[in-house]
């Protein structure tokens, strides 16, 4: 098997690694794992005026694991909650060329995209 | 950029004089070592060299050598043709929980044909104990097939103890020797084995020719049936060229082993020390009763794939101890054997030597490996936490 240049470069360059302080009224934050492989990812992003500043995530996984949520960060910045909670884990696939036996991590980045902003509208529903 | 490569326990390089000794058989000498005109006959005569340099590696007749094409096809005729000769005196076999798959998943085809099948454990140090092995004899059993050592985490088997138990016993012992044999002394008659397994592309011959040792006067079924090569126990035409590799091969092993293992075993020392003075990297295997160029380190917190991609980016060539190539993500069956945690077994590589490696490549690599690790920790999410979500 072999990993696409987008991959690489992801890998070897990711984008918006780290974290933002989880109980911050504009943080949301997505943690979802695939039990059948064991990988983990979390995603954070920043909120203003429902749109998205900033993203930040962290990935314990193989390497288009780490290419697709740090993807993930750079196109969900500057979209709208709306916009962000839009996107396919098939335009991941395409976007990294990614091998069918690494569909599933395309499938955990859109997973941790819909979780991050899920716990963002539940935060502002709360009015916390 | 020169790649610095440490994945010998996957092939190693093919030697100049190897190549040479191969050359005019590619080129040239093809007669078929069968056929009677002169050309035959001179290659029948190599072919017969090749046999006695092969049996000289591990102190045994050229009679007693029968060639194959690879590990996996001798460790499959080991399990098969000796099973079935010896099936009259009973069907139960034992096996290690370690063995290479071309053993495991031979033995697990006997079990479907109606054998029984005895895994025997091993210790955290991947160890086999031989009392386990006593143990697991049962009155039917034909076959143990205990490996020497394995590729995986390094760690030597006492096969000449198991030897013990099994003639005690009058049981056939076979012992897959892909991993040690040349690079370590592996004499049938001291380690009492009425069978093993070599190949030539773990001693810097080529890929192609491999060998199965069969004491004289052990019963074995043919392996694959035609013409009658292999005093017609492995019938089709000869690899010639890779024989003849694998003949120049075993010559220079057995010539040069001892400084071979002497410079193996300084780089190799310095080599996990340095990886193991890494924070949170565990050296798995035994400490000192291992294959001397062989490492393997499991590291937290890091998955051996990236580390794997990153340590190539850098000229590492390594292997990984587990592989994330499907959905279903396993690790490894030895380490899983072993008792390593899951998490932690996932993010193991394997670093074998070889006798091309230099001092200044080790320096390079425990310069680059911290560095590695420490981004890559950097980028993970750990420990996994409870409140996951499960996807789908």
């Amino acid at each position: 098997m072999s990993y696409s240049q987008k991959v690489l470069d992801h890998f070897n360059h990711p984008r918006n690694i780290g974290s933002f302080e989880k109980n911050e009224k504009n943080v949301g934050t997505g943690i979802v794992g695939a039990p059948e492989c064991g990988d983990v990812m979390k995603l954070q992003i920043k909120v203003e005026n429902d749109v998205i500043v900033d993203a930040r995530f962290k990935t314990f996984g193989c390497g288009s694991a780490i290419a697709s949520s740090s993807l993930a960060t750079e196109w969900m910045k500057g979209r709208t909650i709306n916009e962000a909670f839009q996107i396919k884990n098939t335009e991941i696939v395409k976007e990294l060329s990614l091998p069918p036996v690494k569909i599933h991590c395309s499938v955990l980045a859109e997973d941790a995209i819909k979780a991050a902003v899920e716990d963002y509208r539940k935060k502002k529903v709360a009015g916390v | 950029m020169e790649q610095i490569y440490l994945d010998h326990t996957s092939n190693t390089p093919l030697l100049p004089e190897v190549r040479e000794a191969m050359a005019p058989y590619l080129h040239g000498e093809f007669a078929n070592p069968s056929s009677l005109h002169r050309g035959g006959r001179k290659n029948a005569k190599a072919l017969e060299e090749a046999r006695e340099k092969t049996a000289s590696l591990i102190g045994a007749r050229g009679e007693e050598i029968i060639f194959t094409s690879c590990g996996t096809e001798a460790n499959n005729f080991a399990m098969k043709g000796l099973a079935a000769a010896h099936e009259k005196k009973g069907r139960h076999i034992v096996v290690s929980s370690i063995e290479h798959f071309s053993i495991l998943h031979a033995a697990r085809r006997l079990e479907r044909q109606g054998y029984r099948v005895t895994r025997v454990p091993v210790d955290q140090a991947g160890w086999v104990d031989p009392q386990k092995v006593r143990e697991a004899i049962a009155p039917d059993t034909v076959l143990i097939s205990i490996m020497h050592a394995n590729g995986e985490v390094g760690t030597l088997q006492s096969i000449r103890e198991i030897a013990q138990v099994a003639q005690e016993h009058g049981i056939l012992f076979h012992t897959d020797a892909v991993s040690s044999c040349g690079t370590i002394p592996t004499n049938v008659s001291e380690l009492g084995v009425a069978a093993l397994t070599l190949t030539a592309n773990q001693f810097y011959g080529p890929v192609g020719a491999a060998a199965l040792y069969v004491r004289k006067g052990t019963k074995m079924l043919p392996f694959f049936d035609g013409g009658g090569q292999e005093e017609g126990r492995r019938s089709g035409t000869e690899n010639l060229p890779a024989i003849v590799g694998m003949g120049k091969a075993a010559e220079l092993a057995l010539s040069h082993m001892e400084e071979r293992t002497t410079s193996l075993l300084k780089l190799r020392n310095r080599l996990m020390e340095g990886l193991i003075s890494v924070e949170e990297v565990y050296l798995n295997g035994h400490p000192t009763q291992r294959l001397p160029g062989h490492v393997s380190i499991s590291v937290a917190h890091v998955e051996s794939e990236p580390l794997l991609l990153s340590l190539d980016m850098e000229g590492i060539s390594v292997a990984s101890g587990s592989a994330c190539n499907s959905k279903a993500m396993k690790s490894s069956h030895v380490l899983q054997a072993m008792g390593v945690p899951e998490l932690l077994a996932r993010g193991t590589v394997v670093l074998t030597l070889g006798i091309g490696n230099r001092e200044e490549e080790i320096s390079v690599v425990l310069d680059i490996f911290p560095k590695v690790v420490e981004r890559l920790r950097k980028l993970n999410r750990t420990p996994i936490p409870q409140e996951v979500r499960s996807v789908r």
